[in-house]
């Protein structure tokens, strides 16, 4: 049920019609007051036309994810009209814009229906048809903060910012603002609705997505070539880089760039110039979504092999195919995991939010790099393209980069004779140069068959031993890659093991579970190979519930492949439909599971 | 297994360039290629123009893909880093490597398997970014590694060692380049070193996109009669349109040319090539007449050689980025971060 500062408002607009301002203004309001917030875009793969949603989810618990109840539903689309009727909880409320009638036998008699005449209103007070449907929005925010008691001043304050540059819409806006107000006002006299209570539970964070979080990271990551092929929804990723780099990556005295990126024909060709600019030196990465994961597989098995660093961000949507470009998923771990041919893994890290997004983007970088290896960052379009409340970032200036084992020309004039693939430390990473450093330094890069000293081979001896070193230095990587997140309650019996932007509904279904003392102990997996740390955590248990959002139990099966476990031991629970997992989701499976006679 | 001639010897008198190395100091390992293949003669003019060049081997990258043809740069120049990618994709490689580092002088070897079918996208797209780039295609009309099935550069009528005569049009490579703008474009034979070193010489040094088409026989699978990439057919039927000689910088033009077909073309590092024109109607610097000349001769069975066409106007691809000149990998990490303290700025708009 709806309480103070526990409040879901769903708005449902149609693509094009500039809701997203509006909405972003309302969500900003409440998390300015103090309040948690969450923001979650359920769009269609469209430009213009089709139904959109935004729901902003007021959390006091400061919960992550998707809530399962609308309690105040905004219908401004009349072709949604009676499904976002029939989605508002019982007792909950629905705006509609009265301007226009509308058919009486869609009401429902235990919600409260507002009607507010929006149009009407906006019509009559600004003109041109584009000023009217912003303006009309806008006046949809007015309603909501009568409403729910949102600070005008706090409001205001947020038009005043963002319209520093253009004084006369701070006016018209706040205008807007009071045309929905006033009205509801001085009309509305139904059940009241749960309000907005100043809180002082946002200090210090900030609300942003997941694409512009893996941007920023990658600015402080020292990313200087970025190659890609647009794809949803990865795109918003490159937007941000390309807007930070404007800000921050001219050279002072030369004026040009310390950055290059490079749109590329396809995602072949994207990461072919990922591995070129690593080869030199660059820290380089690309931006995609799992049918660009898809198209890089021969080349991402090359760079394994060859061992050249790469980053690569997969902004996983819902597959197979095309699928659902705007809905998410995560449902190409196993084929990130294995891509290409051949005896190939790769290092994955799994953030969980835009928080994580930032953290393991200089991580992923310098893990490539000692690694020499592609490294691929799983996010998806729930933690991508969605705003997430999210502790503030922070920099460490003393942070020291790890740009592996390369050696200067200066060293090998040293050297007696370089070769290129030998294992001269014992944990399998070997010494790379980089091209233009020194005659000494060259080796010849193949995807084909080669030897430690890097000659060409078809000996079936050496040909093993490279690709045996290369399981060496796969047991590196997990010792270097991030520990997995794990808490333990009071009970010992049953954990739930999830990735990513499981995290959220996961956490909160424990509370949940908690109140009906259902005790779990959770860990969330950060990365491939797994840290032993996670066998561990599995071994205390009698029953492990793998939550994930794809039908095959990717994770699942990978955790059983790496550590070679007892399957019966993992219990699926699989949310795969494309929207966002809830905690609700999540208690109702553990406590069916309970019931069917499992652990807990 | 054939082997480029290789002295066991370095003889007193074999010739220094400016660096002070002989041409056995721009060799590599020994070919794994048919005797008699085309491709070893084309390793042995780009040993010639690298030696010629004085480039010092650690400032050149050899890229290529798969084939016959992209095994080749292990051939040449051991001191030289080499990245041998995937089937039809060193463009992108190229691409890529040359973004971070514009320094080397990058040299791509392909076949007309790899830039024409399987990579013909990522050849078009090199192009049209005017990557800056010396690009072989020993174009033999088949792909030899695969045991002869025929590629994309096949002319109509041609026949195959078994099966029927190639019924699909050919993807000229020339033609192909000359459409999207590229701004040196070569075509020569792997017979005819005399025309090709200083072809190639002219490529590696200009800024931009440079193509040479070699037509370098397969004696394996496409040198019998009735192939129109044999030794024979191409002896028969090629022509010299536009040759070009090198003249390295402060060295003056000393032959006799003839009144009016003599072109120098400045290069950046103070060099010129010169172009001779054979045929007076030929303008090397007009894509439309280069078009249509190239398309007569093609229809009349001509294989026409030489530089073919030539811009020296149009900006190489690190001029258009706007990159800095320094190589990426020698920027400081901390030039590449935002200012001390500025994240919290650069965070306001999200709270
Ligand atoms: C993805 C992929 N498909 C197919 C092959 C097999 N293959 C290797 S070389 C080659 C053709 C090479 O032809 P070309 O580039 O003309 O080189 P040539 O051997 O004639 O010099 C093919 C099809 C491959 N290596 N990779
Ligand atoms: S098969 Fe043909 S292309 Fe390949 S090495 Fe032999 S002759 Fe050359
Ligand atoms: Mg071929």
């Amino acid at each position: 049920m709806a309480g103070t500062n526990d409040i879901v408002i769903k708005i449902a607009t149609v693509n094009g019609t500039g809701s997203a301002s509006a909405n972003g203004l309302l969500r900003k309001a409440i998390f300015r007051m103090g309040v948690p917030v969450v923001g979650k875009n359920y769009f269609p793969s469209n430009i213009q036309g089709l139904p959109t949603w935004y729901e902003i989810r007021v959390t006091k618990d400061g919960y992550q994810s998707r809530s399962d109840r609308v309690d105040i539903m905004v219908a401004m689309n009349v072709q949604t009209y009676s499904q976002d009727m029939a989605d508002v909880a019982p007792g909950g409320w629905l705006i509609y814009d009265s301007t226009w009638p509308r058919s009486r036998q869609l009401d429902r008699d235990d919600i409260t229906v507002i009607g507010v005449p929006l149009s009407r209103l906006c019509n009559e007070r600004f003109d041109g048809v584009r000023t009217r449907i912003l303006m009309k929005n806008i006046a949809y925010v007015g309603v909501i903060a009568a409403l729910t008691n949102i600070d005008l001043k706090v409001i205001m304050g947020l038009l005043e910012e963002t319209f520093a540059a253009k004084q006369h819409l701070i006016a018209a806006n706040m205008e807007a603002i009071h045309l929905g107000y006033d009205y509801a006002m001085e009309k509305f006299s139904g059940p009241p609705t749960p309000k907005v209570e100043k809180m002082d539970a946002t200090r210090r964070h900030i609300v942003i997505d997941g694409n512009t979080a893996s941007a920023l990271g990658c600015v402080y990551a020292g990313a200087t070539v970025g190659a890609w092929y647009p794809i949803t929804p990865s795109t918003s990723l490159m937007d941000a880089f390309r807007a930070f780099c404007a800000r921050y990556r001219i050279d002072p005295e030369s004026g040009k760039r310390t950055y290059a990126i490079i749109q590329a024909e396809d995602e072949l060709a994207a990461i072919g110039m990922v591995f070129g600019a690593s080869w030199m030196g660059a820290r380089a990465f690309t931006p995609t979504s799992g049918p660009g994961i898809s198209l890089m597989s021969e080349f991402i098995g090359y760079g394994y092999y060859a061992e050249i660093p790469a980053v690569i961000f997969n902004v996983q949507r819902t597959g197979p195919s095309t699928g659902m470009p705007t809905r998410t998923q995560q449902s190409d771990i196993l084929s990130c995991a294995y891509a290409s041919h051949g005896d190939t893994k790769h290092v994955l890290l799994f953030p969980a939010d835009p928080y994580e997004c930032f953290t393991m983007a200089p991580q992923a970088f310098d893990l490539a790099d000692r690694l020499q290896t592609p490294v691929m960052v799983l996010s998806d379009l729930d933690i991508g393209m969605n705003d997430w409340m999210v502790p503030e970032f922070e920099w460490d200036e003393n942070y020291v980069h790890d740009r592996g084992k390369v050696l200067s020309a200066e060293d090998v004039e040293e050297m007696e004779v370089f070769y290129r693939y030998l294992d001269v430390d014992g944990d399998g990473i070997p010494y790379r140069t980089l091209p233009g450093t020194h005659p000494k330094g060259s080796y010849f890069t193949r995807g084909s068959g080669h030897t430690k000293y890097g000659a060409y081979t078809e000996n079936a001896a050496d040909y093993q031993e490279v690709i045996d070193r290369l399981d060496v230095k796969w047991e590196t990587a997990r010792k270097l890659v991030p520990e997995p997140e794990i808490a333990y309650s009071k009970f010992n019996n049953a954990a739930i093991l999830t990735v990513g932007s499981g995290n959220g509904a996961c956490k909160e279904a424990l509370d949940r579970l908690g109140e009906q003392n259902v005790g779990l102990n959770y860990c969330r997996v950060k990365a491939f190979p797994f840290s032993e740390s996670v066998r561990e955590f599995i071994d205390k248990h009698e029953v492990v519930y793998v939550v994930e959002q794809n039908r095959d139990a990717q994770l699942r099966a990978l955790l059983i492949l790496d550590f070679n476990l007892r399957p019966d031991k993992l219990v699926s629970l699989l949310h795969y439909n494309g929207i966002p997992m809830n905690a609700g989701f999540v208690v109702e499976k553990i406590l069916e599971e309970i019931t069917k006679g499992r652990a807990a | 297994m054939s082997y480029i001639a290789k002295p066991q010897v370095s003889h007193p008198s074999l010739r220094k360039n400016k660096l002070g190395l002989t041409s056995r100091d721009y060799e590599g390992a020994v070919s794994t290629l048919c005797a008699g293949c085309g491709h070893d003669s084309v390793t042995a003019a780009i040993i010639q123009a690298v030696f010629d060049l004085d480039i010092e081997p650690h400032m050149l990258a050899k890229m290529s893909g798969i084939g016959c043809s992209s095994k080749t740069p292990a051939y040449f120049v051991q001191q030289s880093h080499g990245f041998n990618s995937v089937h039809g994709r060193m463009p992108s490689v190229t691409t890529g490597a040359n973004t971070a580092n514009r320094h080397l002088t990058y040299i791509g070897v392909s076949g007309d398997g790899d830039s024409l079918s399987i990579g013909v996208g990522q050849f078009v797209h090199a192009i049209r970014r005017n990557l800056n780039m010396c690009y072989i295609i020993e174009n033999n009309g088949v792909y030899g590694l695969t045991k002869g099935q025929f590629s994309a550069s096949a002319d109509i009528g041609s026949k195959p060692k078994k099966g029927l005569p190639n019924q699909q049009e050919p993807i000229d490579p020339v033609s192909t380049a000359l459409s999207l703008g590229a701004t040196y474009i070569a075509r020569s034979f792997s017979g005819d070193k005399a025309q090709l070193v200083p072809l190639i010489k002219g490529a590696l040094l200009h800024k931009g996109f440079s193509l040479v088409d070699i037509i370098s026989p397969c004696v394996t699978f496409n040198d019998h009669e009735g192939s129109t990439k044999s030794y024979a057919h191409t002896r028969e039927f090629y022509n010299h349109v536009v040759d070009v000689d090198y003249i390295a910088p402060f060295e003056e033009i000393t032959a006799d040319y003839e009144q009016g077909s003599a072109m120098p073309v400045a290069l950046h590092d103070g060099s010129k090539i010169l172009l001779r024109k054979i045929d007076g109607d030929y303008d090397p610097t007009s894509r439309a007449r280069a078009f249509k000349y190239l398309r007569d001769r093609f229809n009349a069975g001509e294989i026409v050689t030489g530089l073919l066409y030539i811009d020296d106007e149009r900006k190489e691809m690190h001029d258009l980025m706007g990159n800095v000149d320094t190589p990426f990998a020698e920027l400081p990490m901390e030039s590449l971060r935002p200012p001390k303290g500025e994240l919290q700025k650069i965070l306001k708009p999200y709270r």
